[in-house]
């Protein structure tokens, strides 16, 4: 019976981001401001108005459907690569209005990098996987490929793992691996932001806990702003939760209010796990 | 735990036969199954007799010299190497032009294209395309490239010039240009399986994972740099699985080269390259090749089947044989490149 008990709590492993941050000293990294999302004719974000603030992690929850994953995708523009989606309002990420006609979205995507659900290795070496974006930016020198390749390994926390065989297939690696390769070829294209849509949920716990031990190391560096379906996974790694329900953006805070005294009957319901 | 002997166990036989509606619904399943074996087996059978009897008529014919010799009035001397040769550029500039313009529509339509109804018009008509009967692409090829080919050499003063399709002109004595030349016919059968080529190319790029694309671009590749380096690659198996397979039906086609007017009875190679040699030894002769007359082999064995002699049936059986082994060693090319480059892709 002791053992049921002691899955329930947070592994000893797992330290957690410093949740004594103090995010009001950190310039905002993403300002959305009056979001309205559209696919087709349905709408399903509702006059979204959120602040991300630089270098900490931005945990976005709600039940299935909510609109969450919608929003994570507008802040890249992943959601233009669907017929019918349209959007209004303002999104400034680092100062600049991305939805502008202007902005270069492979420029934005460079800049904001994106981590899925199922990781998704290209059918190539993992060399080639973490080189794949330096290279389509145009680098070729091999040397200042494998360093790079090798400083993201190691802060993916993957290199020890794959030093060896970094010429074999990246399918071969067991799907936590696989889902580090993932964060660290988003690494090698420099971002400052980066967007995790639920990067654990298809993970085994020991998985699950390596990626979140990773992501409390790299807020240091840069912008996180994760999807998540889990409560516990939100209050682990995030400084700032933000709680989304059928598109409108319910409650925003620091994790430890959200977690502890929501001011919305909604959020309290959904934390507690009596819907969702 | 023992069960107590007083338990109620339903009393139920799994000896077969026992229930009489059981029994009817196996022996039903029995029927289908073994009338579906019997289709199958016995088209096979017509297929083996069939072989077997083209093999056996080929006796008496069918030795080296059968693909060293060109034709020849005497059937123990006719050969194929005019059919072959013939049959080798048609298939060459066949691909060439049927690879670029295949890929480039099946990654357009796939790819690039909104969808708009254009586009979906294209997409249905494809499958109508392929079923076309390749005579009518033969009509539609003698109407449209021959008739140029006739005009580009009059442009190009006769018989006295090679025109490239009017690109380039090259200057060579006594070199006369036909209309009924291997580009012609290589450009009609280029109509007779491009739709093919499209669909097996289409197939194989919606096979690819839209994950693959997405995190391409989410690593802000572009949708070029997507489609070359992600995409293209992990098609690859399926498009050239298709583009073999197409390009031996294409070798297979007579009507159509009939219909535009290619020779069924020469001895002579386009270009006049008998051997692999000359194609490195001889230049200017390469570059002849491709608006020469030719022959090729489906219609080389049409010629021979017709011809009253019976000594040769021993001859057009034996150009059956090579034709076929032909047509097995690229479509074995086919299921090697399958197998190797599936291989490397698990997803």
């Amino acid at each position: 019976m002791a053992s049921i008990t002691q899955t329930k709590s947070v592994p000893p492993s797992v330290t957690g981001v410093d949740r004594d941050l103090d995010m009001s000293a950190h310039p905002a990294a993403i300002q959305v401001r009056g979001l309205d999302f559209f696919y087709g004719e349905l709408k399903v974000l509702f006059n979204v108005s959120l602040t991300v603030p630089e270098r900490s992690v931005t945990a976005l929850i709600g039940p299935s459907g909510c609109g969450k994953s919608t929003f994570l995708r507008t802040l890249n523009r992943m959601n233009d690569l669907i017929e019918g989606a349209r959007c209004v309002g303002e999104i400034l990420v680092e100062g600049q209005n991305i939805m502008d006609s202007a902005v270069d979205v492979v420029l934005l995507r460079k800049h904001v990098g994106m981590v899925f659900q199922k990781s998704t290795p290209f059918p190539k070496s993992i060399f080639d996987n973490v080189a794949y974006g330096p290279r389509v930016a145009g680098e070729k020198n091999r040397s200042v490929l494998a360093d790079l390749v090798e400083s993201c390994l190691k802060k993916a926390a993957l290199w020890e793992e794959v030093k060896d065989r970094l010429t074999t297939s990246a399918m071969s690696l067991s799907g936590g691996q696989q889902q580090r390769l993932c964060i660290a070829r988003t690494l090698a294209t420099n971002p400052h932001i980066i967007l995790m849509d639920e990067p654990a949920s298809a993970l085994d716990p020991a998985s699950t806990d390596r990626i979140e031990n990773l992501i409390g190391e790299l807020c240091a560096n840069y912008t996180i702003v994760i999807v998540t379906h889990n409560m516990q996974q939100a209050s682990r790694v995030s400084h700032q939760t933000a709680f989304f329900y059928k598109g409108i953006l319910e409650e925003t805070g620091p994790t430890s209010k959200i977690f502890t005294s929501p001011s919305k009957k909604a959020t309290q319901d959904y934390i507690t796990g009596r819907f969702g | 735990m023992n069960i107590p002997d007083s338990a109620a166990i339903p009393t139920v036989s799994f000896i077969s036969g026992a229930d009489g509606r059981i029994r009817r619904r196996l022996l039903l399943s029995r029927v289908f199954a073994g009338t579906c074996r019997f289709a199958t087996y016995s088209s096979l059978a017509v297929l083996v007799v069939l072989l077997v009897a083209i093999v056996y008529s080929s006796v008496g014919r069918l030795s080296p010299d059968f693909v060293t010799n060109t034709n020849s009035a005497n059937p123990a001397k006719a050969g194929m190497l005019a059919g072959l040769w013939g049959s080798f550029w048609l298939i060459l500039f066949t691909s060439l032009f049927s690879v670029p313009v295949g890929v480039g529509s099946a990654v357009y339509l796939e790819e690039i294209a909104k969808d708009s109804f254009i586009v979906r018009i294209i997409k249905v008509n494809l499958a109508n395309l392929a079923g076309v009967p390749s005579i009518v692409y033969g009509i539609l090829g003698y109407t449209v490239f021959r008739t140029s080919a006739a005009t580009l050499s009059i442009w190009f003063d006769g018989n006295h010039a090679i025109g490239v399709l009017g690109l380039f002109r090259v200057r060579l004595s006594k070199l006369p240009l036909y209309e009924d030349n291997i580009l012609v016919g290589a450009l009609t059968l280029t109509l007779v399986i491009l739709p093919t080529v499209i669909a097996a190319s289409q197939e194989a790029l919606r096979s690819v994972p839209s994950s693959i694309r997405v995190a391409s671009l989410a690593l802000g590749a572009t949708r070029w740099q997507t489609i070359w380096r992600q995409v293209i690659p992990a098609a690859l198996p399926g498009i050239s699985t298709g583009v073999i397979l197409s390009t031996s039906r294409a070798i297979g086609e007579a009507a159509p080269l009939i219909m535009l007017g290619a020779l069924t009875y020469t001895s002579m190679c386009p270009g006049n390259i008998d051997s692999p040699v000359k194609l490195l030894t001889r230049p200017t002769q390469v570059l002849h090749a491709p608006l020469d007359q030719f022959t090729a082999m489906p219609i080389e064995i049409y010629d021979w089947s017709k011809n009253p002699a019976p000594q040769f049936t021993a001859v057009a059986a034996s150009g059956i044989v090579v034709l076929l082994i032909v047509l097995l060693a690229i479509n074995s090319v086919a299921m090697i490149v399958r197998y190797y480059a599936s291989r490397r892709l698990k997803w």
